[in-house]
């Protein structure tokens, strides 16, 4: 019985799912407001506004987004072939590496073949990481979730070593490489309207979002329409089929996480190259576990994932503006709603699904005995 | 370069401008990422924004950062919605310091713990090692080993810069003085890891050593407990940490984020504002050591004879301490 009332039309699975999630994320939120002083209406509108109704805070949105495209899709090509890849941040962090190698050492290349060069080796990078635990857990089962998150510990001491003893300059303060050369840098978005002759606001948005977006489109070609990505959704389905038919399953494993190491690497151009023109200390800020919030919630599709990076970005625009204009609220209270939104949609998701489940099963049977 | 000029004379002339409507200036403060609750340096400019506000009715707004690209967005935003001055916390702000004020030449902007080169800028630095001298005279003398110890937060030049200057004092007091040196590591968290920071005032300890000074923020609070564990003497940093163990901290080498901050606010409230760089050290009160109750009966009135000399010798100029950060080098 529960298990046949949880089975969902896939229309109220997409959409009636997540609005209810989200709509119970904002009602817990709201009561910790009041309970703060505050009127949660009028926090919601500055939120919204913040995201929504400037071309700045347009830019800022679509910014953060892109990060949560890159990593929602890392997770969900993962996901796909069953695999739990909790290690995106720090395949987007190595990914790093491969950016600044792109930028600071082919710097005397003209600006095309940098960002060329960028996507490539920020690619390898990140796919390079999830090699070791893809192979740990093909060959050897080593379970991928505490070898991945191993790896990002692994990924941030690696880092630091490396910033604070050869890529940081001389003298220098912070542990970070010099800035990039101007041309060396990915373009903004305001820079490329800009060309045309149009103006856009300020705003740290540029050329990744393209990319971000026709990595969605992308993966949806190859997660859908091609023979690798068949056989990927079998092994996430069914392992145990996708051997007896054949398929080679060690070998699918590695490169579904490969896939999603290059794709989580994706993030590194957005923040290394697109907005800090500089490696820093710790530039993948937890992108990468929000992107697995952002990759369930958008239910592993392209279009959802994309539709969800917007929700968080316009969560993380809103917030920084909502912390802004009112000093009451601090950085972090507006962590707190993220992180409900995150446990509604993300962990929580089932707890409504069979109430729903059962409502709509309750429907459609009514429905059926009037036609009878 | 002609561009540059224009901008300095407009600024100029804006500035001079601002003098008029001084009583009327819209105060901002952007954290670094510790917080303005850090206990330390954040909360520092906290305190001294919170004075000024307290003594002149002005309100200031304020705001903490959540990640690297929030630094030019909140300065951007304080900017275009007409505040000024406008005061980034920390060395990492200056690369979204120096963007933003291109941006907004009209608008005062300050800085602490870095130079930024703007005709709109005030850069506010400190004379960290006038301060640690003199600690590392008072440490010398109270301890009957000859041997101190330094832990320093995050290696970085500034915090070398402490060092070379508590070794400068500690040799002064004593030419045989033995100082050991450790850092707790190299990356940020460095500045929050008080289990570390005791186990190598321990280390010290074991060495020999009867006084152990800190210049590594949280970190620090695992070196003064360490130090009122084994019945030793610790040296607090940055704010007044006296208190924290009255009898174990011998002293606290004070730097007054505080007083850069009001002075900062006051200043542009006067419509004295002046871009450029201030060092403060003992001369301009920017850095000090701390007497008070906790720590009376450890000054004995020996040492405070030969401290406040050496205070005066420094700012006359007779003593010049050396600054790590000018040549990457310490020669005591």
């Amino acid at each position: 019985m529960s298990a046949r009332a949880a089975e969902l039309p896939w229309w109220a699975d997409a959409l009636v799912m997540p609005v209810l999630n989200l709509a119970l994320a904002f009602l817990v939120s709201g009561g910790v407001l009041l309970a703060l002083g505050e009127d949660p209406i009028e926090c919601v509108q500055i939120m919204f506004n913040g995201a929504f109704s400037s071309g700045s805070g347009i830019g800022y949105t679509l910014f953060y987004a892109t990060n949560f495209i890159f990593t929602g899709l890392a997770f969900a090509v993962a996901f796909h072939a069953g695999l739990f890849n909790i290690g995106v941040e720090g395949q987007a962090y190595i990914a790093g590496l491969g950016v600044a190698l792109a930028s600071l050492y082919f710097e005397f290349l003209p600006a095309p073949v940098i960002i060329l060069l960028a996507i490539v080796f920020s690619a390898a990078f990140g796919a390079a990481w999830a090699f070791i635990p893809a192979y740990l857990q093909a060959k050897r089962g080593s379970h991928l979730v505490i070898t991945t998150i191993m790896f990002n510990f692994i990924a941030t001491a690696l880092m630091a070593f490396l910033l604070v003893n050869f890529l940081k300059p001389d003298g220098d303060m912070a542990p970070e490489t010099r800035t990039f050369a101007e041309h060396a840098r990915m373009p903004l978005l305001q820079d490329v309207f800009g060309w045309f002759g149009l103006t856009m606001a300020q705003s740290p948005l540029n050329l990744s979002f393209v990319w971000a977006l026709i990595c969605a489109a992308a993966v949806s070609l190859l997660v859908w329409r091609t023979r690798l990505g068949y056989e990927l959704r079998t092994l996430g389905a069914s392992p145990d089929a996708a051997v007896y038919a054949g398929m080679p399953v060690t070998r699918l494993t590695v490169i579904a996480l490969m896939i999603s190491g290059a794709l989580g690497g994706f993030l590194a151009l957005n923040e290394v190259m697109g907005s800090q023109n500089r490696l820093t200390l710790e530039f993948s800020g937890g992108y990468g576990f929000v992107g697995i919030a952002v990759a369930l919630m958008g239910r592993s599709r392209s279009i959802g994932i994309i539709l969800a990076a917007i929700l968080f970005g316009a969560l993380y625009q809103g917030g920084a503006e909502l912390a802004f204009d009112k000093p009451n609220i601090t950085r972090d209270m507006v962590v707190l709603v993220q992180g409900l939104v995150i446990l509604m949609a993300g962990a929580l998701e089932h707890m409504l699904r069979p109430t729903v489940g059962r409502l709509f099963a309750g429907c459609s049977t009514t429905a059926t005995a009037q036609e009878a | 370069m002609l561009t540059r000029t224009i901008i300095a004379i407009t600024a100029t002339a804006l500035m001079a401008g601002a003098a008029i409507a001084a009583d009327k200036i819209k105060p901002a403060v952007v954290y670094d990422l510790g917080g303005k609750n850090d206990k330390s340096f954040n909360q520092g400019v906290f305190d001294g924004a919170t004075k000024f506000q307290k003594e002149t009715g002005i309100k200031f707004r304020d705001f903490e950062i959540q990640n690297d690209s929030q630094r030019e967005q909140a300065l951007r935003n304080f900017a275009s919605k007409g505040f000024s001055p406008i005061l980034a916390v920390g060395f990492s702000q200056a690369q979204a310091v120096a963007k933003i004020a291109d941006e907004f030449p009209k608008t005062q902007f300050g800085i602490i713990d870095m130079v930024v080169d703007k005709p709109n800028v005030a850069s506010i630095v400190f004379k960290e090692h006038e301060g640690s001298f003199l600690v590392g005279m008072l440490a010398e003398m109270a301890a009957k080993s000859g041997k101190v110890g330094f832990v320093g937060g995050m290696d970085i030049p500034l915090i070398r810069r402490f060092a070379c200057g508590y070794v400068g004092g500690a040799k002064a007091a004593n030419p045989k003085a033995e100082v050991f040196q450790n850092m707790t590591g190299t990356t940020g968290a460095a500045w929050n890891d008080p289990v570390k920071g005791g186990e190598l005032a321990k280390a010290q300890f074991a060495q020999g050593a009867d006084v152990v000074y800190h210049a590594a923020g949280g970190t620090g609070v695992g070196v003064l407990q360490a130090a009122a564990d084994a019945k030793k003497l610790g040296i607090g940093v940055d704010s007044n940490q006296n208190g924290m163990h009255p009898g174990s901290v011998l002293t606290s080498m004070l730097k007054r984020v505080d007083v850069a901050a009001y002075t900062l606010f006051d200043a542009a409230k006067n419509g004295k504002f002046k871009a450029g760089v201030q060092a403060l050290g003992l001369a301009e009160g920017g850095v000090g050591w701390a007497l008070d109750k906790n720590n009376k009966a450890l000054i004995t009135s020996e040492m405070q004879k030969a401290v406040d000399t050496a205070t005066a010798d420094i700012k006359s100029g007779k003593i010049v301490v050396h600054d790590y950060m000018s040549d990457s080098k310490c020669p005591y």
